[in-house]
């Protein structure tokens, strides 16, 4: 069955990309959508059946080279079975939706160029490599998934291949996510290295041992755990578009809308966070590293959310919300506790997935308008669509009932869980801090995005007001399904993701005991409510889907924070959405006032702090420059320049000595080497033949 | 088949002679002719060729099917293959029919240019068979004429300065081999090769004028074949004649340098250097990893600069070769394997993707990038096969691109961390160079005038690739095959090196790893 679910995308990529012809176009279309809807149901009963204990199915030798040996195969546990579900989930909805979204397109000649067998096939060939991603057993595998979905992501954000900027946007995802997999690739040859494994099973065992090793790497010797983890983490920024490596994800948003809400929201911007959460047994023995992750994770949220603050594209607000959000699971998995990481990853894939198909509709809609300053007043024009953005911006921004944890939107349960770990974590520093301001950016901006578009009255075009008009039913379904995830996907999982420390090591299949005094003491000292430390993970790394070591005990402690800490992210967002509120409904004149008198301030955020005008200074330039010059000077000047010199100097002065042996230019050195064969020759028959 | 070897080394030649002495005359008739027999022999090459594939025996490190006999002056013929050679010599015969297949529109002196290209193959295969120095160089050296006449005679405008350059170049490294060949026969007495690599070449040190040679004669001696192979690899700095060589060749003189000329270097470095001259190379080893990193970062940010996309895919051939020089000499068994890995690899790829420029060079006559843009739009098979090998190109998973890249880096991490990170900038430099191309040429709006009746790949067209797209993924998915082959051979060479190396005491067991101090 796992097998199927890993081969039925790939088998409906294949069909559709180069049988479209036979089956026809309809044809392409359904079978594409059939087969990830049969993945889709099998990852169901994977994950609700399965269990939580590890199991490996080898399905072929890959590269094998004296002790590096990797097969492709198939870990299932509970991180992959998560992941199942949400890959395979949102997928078969996109590919549902796909059908209305792409059934005309003012990029392509309508009857004449067949683009939809392709888009489909994309989809698909993107599904079968994420899959590829999360099932791996071992880093290798990983890594081919990890480029897979670079590739399947460089070709839809290039999907329309006339717009300049879509080509752009498109090497721009692949290079930035190459420099990512730069550090991703040195990791695994230092584990190759150290382990002499690149299998999970290894390396997680080897795991306490890598943290007593010093590794040379560059100018100076490292703990090899932590730099492991640091190597890792820089792929996972790349992938994940964490901050330095986030340029490429706003960009990404070129590509058709469906796209940005499989690739660029739910599914393959998390790998970065599934791959922290799997290596959580070397994270574990990486103190530093995961204070790195937290800070840098922290520091995007807060980021992200700045610059979606002002955004007007309505896809890029959302794309900043993902990088933003991205950021969040960061924090979680850096402080330690994975499993509320990947609670918010799975919670984030329902709602973020449904604002960007929201977005798509009103798109859609709209005659493909994206400025949310054209919009306005659709709240009626498109009922459905409103209804489900609503319901996706409530779980954002983490709507619920205060205390009592989970009852609430998705976003609700999970963002606290963050939240609260992030203060537990970091004894209430900077990443909480960040992570506070962030939910209140959040809350503004997202209802921003909700006020604009469907509140107010219609801007823009009137023609384009007149006409539009709701979504078909292949496009409202996926909008239905994922309000349900988003409505209940908290509430329902909240105590296997972020419950009692018990019921969590549960989940993910490991072992509980009762932890030492020592450590209850220590627990009791550091925060006096959480005194009751029940039970910590038994099982050695390696042995459950994520790994929390004994005396990690930020899981528990996030249970017992002060009561303004957990009403804090709460807050933040009341205060978010009464600014929004007054900025948008009660007084839309201000923003514009407001970004007049703050102009430099304004502008920073527009351009989204820089970093593009700055990485264009300093690389892109500079490489084409230096590019460039070593061509010219350094293979034009330098080399041949002295070669030829010698060359024309020397040369021509033999062959005047040696008379006018050369008619040509062949004959010459033909004769030379002949010269040169028949001395050797000679010289070896006189000193007694070859024997 | 006693002589399986010689069959296949000479089957080409024969043709070329069968077609020198009884093909009469230049017309339509002839032409077809020429290319039907060159077609021929090279496809009876290749399946004959096979023989040699299933009877090679990988558990046996030794070599197999050795032919010996005397030959002039009592010279001695030998012929053999291991796991080293015999992925070269079947990588060979593969291309070959398909670089017969590519020339098929050629029309000026068409019997000349099949004889050039069917002695062509028999002199490579010589090189990856023979088992005695003088023979090795003679086919080693010979095969510059073939080509040097490819490039002078259907060459482009500037052929006559690029086959001179190109001549100039390769000839000049190997004088300095030939010489030390002859050192090498003084020393040990023999010119057999399976002697040779058990022989053992001074490694005590001495001094010339003053100057501390550490290593002794295998230095002098790695030096000299160095310098040989070193620019027939291309490596850098020595590289300068590949890019204006790609230029002026003809589509299918490309294909021939790129896939199997330019692996001769790396099969020289694996035959004679590593294996001979253990001592040599190891102290020589910075050196060649310093010339690597730079081959590999300096030629990627050429190559995202140039206008031709010839030069372009020549200069991304060089970054590729610095693997290949990196993973050698990193000694150990992923270095090697990768870099065998690679070469075969790249073979494929980059004799896949100058063909991608001789379909549209076919029909617009111009290899300027800014000439192109939009294909897709009227070519989409060349825009899905281009992108396969773009793709390929730069080490993508799943790809034969791929295995060989990561091997030799992982090979090379173990050495040394700097080669490794610096080598490893290069798979982020290579997306860049490859994708920019890929999008000038194919992707956006066809609003050039000329482009508007370009038409798709022709169904001979498509046969070509084919092959090689299957190779490609083939090998990408599941290169265990492959793997295995090479394997028993390298862990034999890595381990007597290390043993050469160690006996010679001059490596000094690099200490990476430390307890960290509690």
């Amino acid at each position: 069955m796992e097998s199927i679910i890993l081969f039925a995308p790939l088998a409906g990529a294949l069909i559709a990309g180069f049988g479209w012809k036979l089956i026809g176009i309809r044809g392409a279309q359904w079978i594409t959508t059939g087969l990830l809807f049969v993945a889709c149901a099998f990852s169901w009963i994977v994950f609700l059946s399965h269990g939580s204990e590890t199991e490996t199915i080898n399905i072929l030798r890959w590269i094998e080279s004296g002790t590096l040996s990797t097969d492709w195969s198939i870990r299932l546990d509970r991180l992959t079975s998560i992941m199942l579900i949400v890959v395979t989930t949102v997928s078969a909805l996109v590919h549902l939706y796909s059908f209305g979204y792409m059934a005309h397109d003012e990029n392509f000649r309508e009857g004449e160029e067949s683009y939809k067998p392709r888009f489909f096939a994309y989809l698909s060939f993107f599904t079968f490599s994420m899959l590829m991603l999360v099932t791996s057993d071992n880093l290798v595998q990983m890594f081919f998934g990890w480029e897979g979905v670079g590739v399947a992501s460089y070709l839809l954000i290039g999907f329309y291949y006339r717009k300049p900027s879509a080509n752009a946007a498109a090497i721009k995802a692949f290079v930035v996510n190459r420099v990512g997999d730069f550090g991703f690739a040195l990791g695994i040859f230092a584990l190759f290295f150290l382990v002499d494994s690149v299998k999970f099973d290894d390396i997680f065992a080897a795991a306490p041992e890598l943290a007593e090793t010093q590794l040379t790497f560059l100018w100076t010797s490292w703990n090899a755990a932590e730099l492991i983890a640091f190597l890792l983490f820089i792929g996972a920024m790349g992938k994940s578009a964490q901050l330095i490596l986030h340029t490429w994800l706003p960009d990404a948003m070129e590509g058709p809308t469906p796209v940005s809400a499989l690739i660029h929201a739910a599914t393959m911007v998390t790998a970065g966070v599934f791959l922290v959460c799997r290596m959580s047994p070397v994270m574990e023995f990486a103190p530093n590293a995961t204070a790195f992750i937290t800070f840098l994770g922290a520091s995007t949220a807060f980021f992200a959310a700045t610059v979606g603050l002002v955004q007007t594209d309505i896809k890029r607000v959302i794309a900043y919300s993902t990088c933003s959000q991205l950021g969040y699971m960061f924090v979680a998995a850096g402080v330690g506790v994975y499993s509320v990481a990947m609670f918010h990853l799975f919670t984030h894939a329902f709602f973020k997935a449904m604002l960007f198909l929201g977005a798509g509709s009103v798109i859609h809609g709209m005659h493909h308008e994206q400025d949310m300053r054209n919009y306005g007043g659709l709240k009626d024009k498109l009922p459905y669509t409103f209804w489900a953005m609503l319901i996706g911006t409530l779980a954002i921004t983490g709507v619920g009932i205060p205390l009592t944890g989970w009852i609430g939107f998705a976003g609700f349960a999970s963002k606290d869980a963050v939240i609260e770990s992030a203060y537990v974590g970091t004894n209430g520093g900077y990443a909480f801090w960040m992570l506070v301001i962030a939910a209140l950016f959040t809350s503004f901006y997202s209802w921003r995005l909700m006020f604009l578009t469907f509140w107010g009255k219609p801007r823009g075009d009137k023609h384009t007001h007149e006409h539009a008009h709701e979504s078909p039913m292949t496009m409202l379904v996926p909008l239905g399904v994922l309000a349900v995830g988003a409505v209940f996907a908290g509430a329902i999982w909240y105590s296997s993701f972020f419950g009692k420390t018990n019921e969590v090591v549960k989940f993910f299949g490991g072992h509980y005991e009762e932890p030492s005094e020592e450590l209850k003491a220590a627990v009791a000292e550091r925060s006096p409510k959480a005194s009751e430390l029940h039970y910590i993970m038994e099982d050695p790394p390696g042995g459950a889907a994520i790994y929390i070591a004994p005396e990690n005990t930020v899981l528990h402690e996030a249970h017992y924070v002060p009561t303004w800490v957990k009403l804090s992210p709460f807050i933040a967002m009341l205060i978010g959405l009464a600014v929004s509120y007054w900025f948008y409904i009660v007084n839309p004149a201000l923003p514009k006032r407001l970004a007049e008198s703050q102009r430099p301030l304004y502008l920073f955020l527009l351009n989204k702090w820089y970093f593009d005008e700055l990485y264009d200074a300093i690389f892109v330039g500079p490489a084409k420059v230096l590019g460039r010059l070593l061509w010219k000077r350094g293979d034009g000047d330098v080399i041949d320049g002295s070669i030829n010199g010698v060359a024309m100097g020397i040369v021509p002065f033999f062959t005047r000595l040696a008379g006018r042996a050369q008619s040509g230019y062949i004959f010459t050195y033909v004769f030379a080497m002949v010269i040169g064969i028949a001395v050797f020759i000679t010289w070896m028959t006189l000193t007694g033949g070859a024997q | 088949m006693d002589y399986l070897l010689s069959i296949v080394t000479f089957l080409p030649a024969l043709a070329a002679l069968i077609l020198a002495l009884l093909l009469r005359g230049d017309d339509a008739a002839a032409n077809r002719n020429a290319k039907w027999v060159a077609m021929f022999a090279t496809s009876a090459t290749f399946v004959i060729s096979l023989f040699i594939l299933f009877q090679f025996d990988p558990s046996n490190t030794g070599f197999q099917m050795v032919e010996e006999g005397d030959w002039l002056l009592g010279l001695q013929y030998k012929m053999g293959v291991d796991g080293i050679s015999v992925l070269f010599v079947m990588l060979t015969t593969f291309i070959m029919p398909l670089v017969i297949a590519a020339s098929w529109d050629v029309s000026h002196r068409v019997k000349e240019y099949m004889i050039a290209f069917l002695v062509l193959e028999t002199l490579m295969l010589g090189v990856f068979m023979a088992l005695d120095l003088v023979l090795f160089y003679l086919f080693f050296e010979a095969g510059l004429i073939p080509m040097f006449l490819i490039i002078g005679i259907w060459g482009g405008k500037e052929r006559i300065y690029a086959s001179f350059k190109f001549f100039l170049y390769t000839f000049l490294g190997s004088v300095l081999m030939l010489v030390a060949m002859v050192a090498m026969f003084s020393d040990a007495g023999t010119t057999d090769i399976e002697q040779l690599l058990v022989h053992n070449f001074a490694s005590e040190s001495f001094s010339i004028l003053g100057i501390q040679i550490i290593g002794g004669l295998q230095t002098m001696l790695f030096i000299a074949f160095f310098a040989s192979f070193a620019v027939k690899m291309p490596m850098w700095p020595v590289h300068t004649w590949l890019p204006d060589a790609h230029v002026q060749a003809p589509t299918a003189g490309s294909v021939v340098l790129a896939a199997i000329l330019l692996k001769m270097g790396g099969y020289g470095f694996l035959r004679f250097s590593l294996p001979m001259f253990p001592v040599g190379s190891d102290v020589m080893a910075n050196f060649v990893f310093t010339l690597s990193v730079i081959a590999i970062i300096y030629t990627s940010l050429v190559a995202l600069v140039q206008e031709d996309m010839k030069k372009l895919i020549a200069y991304s051939s060089v970054a590729h070769m610095g693997y290949v020089t990196m993973g050698i000499f990193a000694a150990n068994q992923q270095g090697v394997d990768g870099a065998i890995f690679q070469m075969i690899s790249h073979g494929f790829i980059s004799g896949a993707l100058f063909l991608c420029v001789g379909v549209i060079y076919d029909r617009m006559h111009t290899r300027e990038i800014d000439a192109y843009g939009g294909l897709v739009n009227r070519m989409p098979a060349y825009a899905l096969i281009f992108m396969l090998f773009t793709m390929a190109n730069v080490g993508l998973p799943g790809t034969s691109g791929f295995v060989g890249e990561f091997l030799t880096l992982m090979g090379i991490f173990q050495v040394n961390t700097w080669v490794a990170a610096g080598a490893a900038t290069g798979v982020i430099l290579s997306a860049a160079y490859a994708l920019w191309l890929y999008r000038r040429v194919v992707m956006g709006d066809l609003i050039k005038e000329s482009l508007k009746t370009i038409s798709d790949m022709t169904t001979r067209e498509k046969a070509i690739f084919a092959p090689l797209v299957v190779m490609t993924i083939w090998m990408g998915v599941y290169p265990a095959p492959i793997l295995d082959r090479i394997g028993p051979s390298v862990a034999a060479l890595v381990e007597t090196y290390d043993t050469d190396v160690a006996e010679a005491g001059h490596r000094d067991p690099v200490t990476q790893v430390a307890e960290a101090d509690h």
